[in-house]
């Protein structure tokens, strides 16, 4: 018989060449590097659109105002950072409307930071069915992203009228949106992987995530400019992956600030490697999941 | 396909968990690990066990054959299950299964109960693996089969926990997979949609399909399947016939009942208290043997009494077919508080009313509603012939194992011919 020892490949789902397709399942110990098997999350799909139907449907059912407070939470945020940033503390905004500019930064910024706190937390939240039933665990952190674009999508609605309000003219750097889309959310869900694999066994992710996002919220510039860091910090805080997105993010709707695409580059690599770490690693603590939660 | 093709092949698989006794494998926060290293850093050399839940457990199952799979609690049964349906990995072993596995260990997994009944539905069928297209074409039989066709659209968390299990389950007999993996589910819902249940289990037996069926309930296994694997300790001691599975297991059972419960391992509960000792006899003070209609006392024996403490205990008969179950918390006026505290439950029949035979009995302890100890087969005792309400009590002719006290009326004529 097969022992752990011998290293032997996950083979899951291959089909046997007859005439009438049989699902054949090979059930083995793994070891070594986890495979991503991103197939058979593929063959998953409808659980994870249903999944994310659910949590959709879920939000804000017995709310009064329901989808509103999507509109209304970026709304009254960027009400508050103009004042205490805008108003008490009169910081600049590249010359842009500053209600308006820190509505734009907390639009890239609730879509890393709403794909992050979800997917960290998205294991624990439904370990009833990791413990009962099987499928390919990337299914629930995966489903948590389109609660987070369906948020965007009503946060970039309201941006658009808040452009026609201001007489702000559309940038031809709103070409590259999308591209800045995606690396906000490889980074989020990235270190959400990571997270949630850690909290299978230590639920002290529940509360250093909340505060580590607090944190980098105020060390990324969503409620002000980059321009206001002293040059001699700029290089430490440029660091931090989400300065030079949210700065290119914001230079896509206003053209104004400075466009640093080395830094951009560096942001792209980090926010890719992270998610790519944080896939094998969540693959890795897949195995045990069950046996720990 | 032929029904002898093989659905499912196990070879060797066994499943290891490491127990720890120090502290280290307790520590649920990061704090504890950092600071437990700090304290020993070199606290790799701590003395783990290794327990094998299940081990070298090889068999085959054929397509349209339904399997039994018997055993006492912390056999194996369960972790067996949750192997094959992938939700945790063997340690040694591989299986092969040639289907679509639909996994049952549950009912009613993810069902939310903000949700309508139409939500769950996709949403449950989407999680035991359904594709979207198969939930649009059964859904009406999944709704006719639960019969809620007016609650469809209400949210779950206002229906009756029958209703709630009769749509669950619903769902999930509408799955068709080619491998099913069902543990006792089936022990929900009224009588009359247990018995609907069973039905669909049968069709799904007929309809070719691999079925292994786990449930402590030897007559519902004893209808349903055609094949047992009995499995002790984590390895397969007997596969074949379901009758003589069964009968491997009643065997197995009676042997393990021994006076003395605190060797026991296979138990549940908290822990708080444990039995030590069951005496059923003829007498208060533990001797004599028991006949129909005779006196007779089950005393139990606690190693602590705590407050509010409940005893539960159920009778089986020899074909493993329960008849009745006790509860020291339903109290009735006959009731006394005589017992004392090394027999703090003590339960008294003034005329034994089981006809001869062997029987054992399965007992739970409680605190309020949580488990403090349970103990399967807990005890084995013989009934001796006797007489009951002045009418001889013959053995158990398979017709039921309990005497009830009667009298008839015949008229006079008749009489004399006797």
């Amino acid at each position: 018989m097969s022992n752990t020892l011998e290293s032997s490949p996950t083979v899951l789902q291959e089909s046997a060449g007859s005439p009438a397709p049989v699902h054949r399942t090979v059930i083995r110990p793994t070891s070594g590097l986890a495979v991503l098997n991103l197939k058979e999350v593929w063959d998953y799909r409808d659980l994870l659109l249903v999944l994310a139907m659910r949590d959709i449907k879920l939000r804000y059912r017995q709310t009064a105002l329901g989808v509103v407070w999507v509109v209304l939470q970026p709304l009254l945020a960027a009400g508050i950072f103009t004042f205490v940033f805008g108003k008490v503390a009169k910081m600049p905004s590249d010359g842009v409307p500053y209600f308006i500019f820190s509505f734009a930064g907390q639009l890239g910024w609730n879509l890393f930071s709403g794909a992050l706190t979800k997917s960290s937390t998205v294991l624990v939240g439904n370990q009833q069915l990791v413990t009962k039933i099987y499928f390919p665990r990337l299914v629930l952190p995966l489903s948590t992203i389109f609660s987070v674009l369906v948020d965007f999508g009503v946060a970039l609605a309201m941006m658009v009228i808040l452009m026609i309000g201001y007489h702000v003219v559309p940038h031809v750097g709103l070409l590259l949106f999308p591209l800045w889309l995606i690396l906000f959310l490889m980074l989020g869900i990235g270190i959400g992987l990571i997270t949630s694999s850690i909290s299978v066994k230590y639920r002290d992710i529940n509360y250093v995530v909340p505060i580590f996002v607090q944190f980098l919220m105020y060390a990324s510039p969503v409620a002000y400019a980059v321009s206001v860091v002293p040059a001699k910090w700029h290089a430490i805080y440029m660091v931090n992956p989400l300065s030079g997105l949210l700065e290119a993010f914001r230079w896509s709707f206003f053209g104004k600030g400075h466009l640093d695409w080395v830094g951009l580059g560096y942001s792209a690599v980090v926010a890719v490697a992270v998610f790519v770490w944080g896939a094998f690693a969540f693959r890795k603590m897949e195995r045990t999941m069950a046996d720990v939660i | 396909m032929s029904s002898n093709d093989v659905a499912l092949s196990v070879r060797g698989l066994g499943k290891s968990y490491s127990i720890s006794h120090d502290r280290a494998a307790r520590v649920t926060t990061a704090a504890e690990a950092i600071m437990n290293r700090l304290r020993d850093p070199f606290q790799k050399t701590s003395d783990k066990e290794t327990f094998w839940a299940i081990k070298d457990v090889s068999f085959d199952i054929h397509h349209g054959e339904v399997v039994g799979v018997i055993g006492r609690n912390g056999a194996g049964k369960s972790t067996l299950l949750k192997v094959l349906s992938r939700i945790t990995e063997p340690t040694t072993g591989e299986a092969i299964l040639n289907g679509r596995v639909g996994s049952l260990l549950e009912v009613g997994t993810g069902f939310h109960p903000e949700l309508t009944g139409r939500e769950n539905i996709y949403l449950n069928g989407a999680i035991l693996g359904m594709q979207r297209r198969e939930i649009d074409r059964q859904f009406d039989a999944i709704v006719d089969f639960a019969g809620m066709e007016k609650f469809l659209d209400t949210p779950v968390k206002r229906y009756s926990s029958g209703m709630y299990v009769r749509l669950a389950f619903a769902v999930a007999a509408h799955l068709e997979t080619e491998i099913m993996v069902i543990d006792e589910v089936l022990a929900v819902g009224d009588a009359e949609f247990q018995k609907k249940c069973l039905g669909k289990m049968q069709d799904v037996a007929a309809s070719g399909r691999a079925v292994l069926f786990v449930s402590h309930n030897m007559a519902v296994i004893q209808s349903l399947c055609n094949v047992g694997i009995l499995i002790q300790s984590g390895t397969v001691v007997a596969h074949g016939p379901i009758q003589d599975a069964v009968q491997a297991y009643l065997a197995a059972i009676g042997k393990a009942a021994t006076n003395d419960l605190t060797v026991r391992k296979d138990r549940r509960g908290s822990g708080k208290a444990r039995l030590t000792r069951i005496d059923v006899s003829g007498s208060v003070s533990g001797q004599g043997t028991i006949a129909s209609g005779e006196p007779a006392f089950i005393s139990f024996h606690l190693d602590r009494v705590l407050p509010g403490l409940r005893c539960q205990f159920t009778l089986y008969d020899q074909y493993g077919l329960p008849v009745s179950i006790f509860d020291s918390g339903t109290t009735s006026l006959l009731d006394d508080a005589k017992a004392s505290n090394e027999t703090p439950f003590i339960c008294h029949f003034p005329e034994m009313p089981l006809v001869p035979g062997q029987y054992r009995l399965n007992v739970a302890i409680f605190e309020n509603h949580d488990v403090v100890d349970h103990v399967e087969a807990a005890a084995v005792f013989d009934v001796s012939e006797g007489v009951l309400a002045g009418r001889p009590v013959s053995t158990n002719t398979g017709y039921g194992s309990v005497h009830i006290a009667h009298k008839w009326s015949v008229s006079p004529d008749l009489r004399a011919g006797y």
